[in-house]
């Protein structure tokens, strides 16, 4: 079966995409454990660069213990243990000599409630600049701010109250906040998990069209439960189930034409 | 019997369903006793705290006073400095002061200085002025040499019995061979309270002096002195180790049997009477490190330790509070775990530390039990100018106090509770001060 799927991702990609993309990020024989339980099974799956890959499927199935992969945030979970290979071009990034601090300056995250720091709009997007000796002095840590707040479309909103606590924006703002924090330090991959989940359809719909504009530079990988969201937002999917990685193509090709059944469930709103 | 309470009582949820009423009505009832027994406790935790403060400050306000003599006193050389030497080994005696104050009391009630009818009067006279005045007198001549031979009208202590009368502590109705003043003394008091030569004033010596045998010259500064050095030994020990060692048990170390057993010993300790400390500090500090006993700084190792657990908890408490969103938000930008425990973590953590750690000190403030193993009863009469030297607590100069018969030690030791209670409150209130100030929503 998984035969078969793997030569229709190939076919697919053959058919509607130019076979030139790179591939950013690549996880081979993923495999992931808490503790004793078993969370992901060999999963294959790559990323390719400037594209927005939609990682979907039911609820436990082990999307964000992928995405958490691709930063190494498993780290901070005591019980977590990876096994596989996960390269960001090229290079394994849970080789020993790789340092997770650079690891998460190249690879950003956004997550699923927005988390501001309790600090101004300001020292929010210039934290990761000033720890990272990014921009080295005011002038230039303030046109990065600003910078990542425009990219991230919330400038013209908070422009006047940069001084304001981050916290006191809406939750749209905030998730848009923590987005502009993540670019700020020129992030290659941004992971964002759910970042809709908590924000009505006007915030998401603003966020979702951010996402669109920053596919020009950045690779993105999302964690989405919406079809939706996936299908107007990603080129890319891969559905995930029990922990295996079921089936991954162009997001077109998934949506009109899955070829496993289960994909074809979960799709069709049809999963128990 | 619910029908016409229900129409009365008709209620738009409930409309006409009586079952539902009923319950409703139950609800009610119960939220209402509740809140009524909450509210007795309330007041009877209220009426148990006015009684203690009543109590203590209608014993202890007037020891806020002290009665004072002035008394114009001949610095005759004769008596001071026979040899004219002006040395400290002639000067320095204070019992020569004594003589020349008792000397211008006799001229002043007009006894014979000499002869053995008058002999009774002069004793009762001498007994109206402290004994602590020939060392009033003798330390303004030691500071200025000019004052010998000289004149000087001075205010000096009245001794405690004699405070306690002009207090109305000792009442004249008491017949006299019970009465601890005398007639005559009486009368003496009387008339110099007419002429405007005995007055109540403000008791600076009770902050300043340290201890005495004699009530009206025993004050609580040596122990006030010691109790701030303990302070200062905890809050510099105390709470530096104690928030590390929060640091690295909630942020860093791996969750395992030892952690799990070093938790549970951190909650015990908590618990362990503190006079197991004491004992602890005695072996340790004193017998085996051979610090000085009744030395604050040995006072300040003990409650150091006994400090400890609680500022451990209350800060492991205060990290875990802070949510994990917040970490994982540092580290997805690329901030090291230390770098998001000390740019983000602490900072929020912040007033739930300083709010155990002043807890904790208010704690050490008054705690007694241990100070008594390590020698710090002690009669400390200079104020310590290290924490090397001897010295006494507070807690424990009022526990030394209570055991004094004199009517005069009474007031001082609730004068003494008046203002460790003092302490007490300011404590507490800047601990409740700094958490608004530092407290951040996230
Ligand atoms: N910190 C953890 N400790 C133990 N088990 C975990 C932990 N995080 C996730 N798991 C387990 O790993 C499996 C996958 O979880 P994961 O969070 O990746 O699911 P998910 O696909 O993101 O689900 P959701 O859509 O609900 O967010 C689940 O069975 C979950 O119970
Ligand atoms: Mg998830």
């Amino acid at each position: 079966m998984s035969q078969s799927t793997q030569n229709a991702v190939n076919s697919s990609m053959d058919k509607d995409t130019e076979p030139a993309v790179p591939i950013k990020m690549r996880g081979v024989d993923v495999c992931v454990h808490y503790g004793d339980k078993q969370a992901l099974f060999d999963v294959n799956l790559e990323v390719p660069e400037k594209q927005v890959t939609a990682l979907i499927g039911p609820s436990g199935c082990g999307k964000s213990t992928f995405l958490r992969t691709l930063n190494r945030m498993n780290d901070t979970i005591d019980i977590c243990r990876v096994a596989g290979d996960i390269t960001l071009d090229g290079q394994d990034i849970y080789d020993p000599k790789v340092d997770v601090v650079e690891l998460r300056a190249r690879v950003g995250m956004v997550f699923q409630k927005p988390n501001p720091f309790p600090k101004s709009i300001f020292e929010n997007v210039a934290y990761g600049p000033r720890i990272h000796g990014i921009g080295q002095n005011k002038i230039e840590i303030e046109e990065i701010v600003v910078n990542s707040l425009q990219k991230a479309g919330l400038f013209e909103e908070v422009k006047d109250r940069l001084d304001e606590p981050g916290t006191g924006l809406s939750g749209g703002q905030q998730q848009r906040l923590c987005i502009a924090r993540a670019i700020a330090v020129s992030p290659e991959v941004i992971l964002m998990d759910e970042p809709c989940s908590a924000l009505d359809p006007i915030a998401t719909a603003r966020v979702e069209e951010l996402i669109d504009e920053l596919r020009e530079n950045y690779t993105i990988v999302i964690v989405t439960h919406s079809m939706q969201q996936a299908a107007r937002v990603s080129q890319r999917t891969a559905f995930f189930h029990l922990g295996i990685l079921v089936e991954e193509g162009t997001t077109d090709q998934i949506f009109t034409h899955p070829n496993d059944k289960r994909t074809m469930d979960y799709i069709t709103g049809r999963f128990g | 019997m619910s029908a016409s309470e229900n129409i009365t009582t008709q209620n738009i949820i409930t409309g006409q369903d009586p079952a539902r009423a009923a319950r409703l009505k139950k609800r009610y009832a119960s939220e209402r006793r509740f809140k009524t027994f909450g509210a007795f406790a309330v007041l009877v935790g209220i009426l148990f705290l006015a009684l203690l403060f009543i109590s203590i400050f209608s014993k202890g306000y007037t020891a806020f006073q002290q009665t004072s003599i002035q008394l114009t006193v001949l610095l005759d050389e004769k008596v001071i400095d026979k040899k004219g030497t002006r040395k400290i080994k002639d000067l320095g005696k204070a019992i020569r002061y004594s003589k020349l104050v008792n000397r211008a009391l006799y001229q002043k009630f007009d006894i014979p200085l000499k002869g053995r009818d008058s002999k009774k009067d002069r004793s009762l006279a001498k007994k109206i002025i402290s004994g602590e005045a020939g060392v009033q007198l003798r330390d303004m001549v030691l500071n200025d040499h000019g004052l010998i031979g000289q004149s000087v009208t001075v205010w000096l202590l009245a001794s405690g019995n004699a405070d306690s009368f002009i207090k109305g502590q000792i009442s004249r109705d008491t017949p006299e061979a019970r009465r601890q003043i005398k007639d005559k003394q009486v009368a003496w008091l009387d008339m110099m309270r007419e002429e405007g030569t005995l007055e109540k004033q403000f008791n600076t010596g009770l902050f300043t002096f340290g201890a005495s045998s004699r009530p009206e010259s025993s004050g609580i500064g040596a122990a006030a002195v010691g109790s701030l050095y303990m302070m200062l030994i905890v809050l510099a020990l105390a709470l530096p180790i104690g928030v590390a060692a929060s640091i690295y048990l909630e942020e860093f170390a791996p969750t395992n049997r030892w952690t799990d057993i070093i938790e549970v010993n951190i909650n015990n300790l908590a618990a362990v009477p503190s006079i197991v400390f004491g004992l602890l500090g005695l072996a340790v500090f004193i017998n085996f490190a051979g610090l000085p006993r009744s030395a604050s700084i040995v006072g300040g190792l003990v409650l150091t330790l006994m400090t400890l657990p609680t500022i451990i908890i209350a800060t492991r408490s205060a990290l875990k509070a802070v949510p994990q969103s917040i970490r994982q938000a540092a580290l997805a930008v690329g901030a090291s775990k230390t770098q998001s425990i000390f740019h983000h973590v602490l900072p929020l953590a912040t007033p739930g530390i300083l709010t155990g750690t002043i807890i904790g000190l208010a704690k050490a403030l008054g705690e007694t039990a241990p100070l008594l193993m390590i020698g710090m009863v002690a009669f400390v009469k200079e104020i310590p100018l290290s924490p090397m030297e001897p010295a006494t607590a507070l807690p424990v100069q009022i526990y030394m106090w209570s055991g004094a018969a004199e009517r005069a030690f009474v007031e001082r030791t609730s004068a003494a509770i008046i203002v460790l209670l003092a302490f007490l409150v300011i404590m507490n209130m800047s601990a409740v001060i700094l958490r608004r100030r530092f407290e951040r929503r996230w």
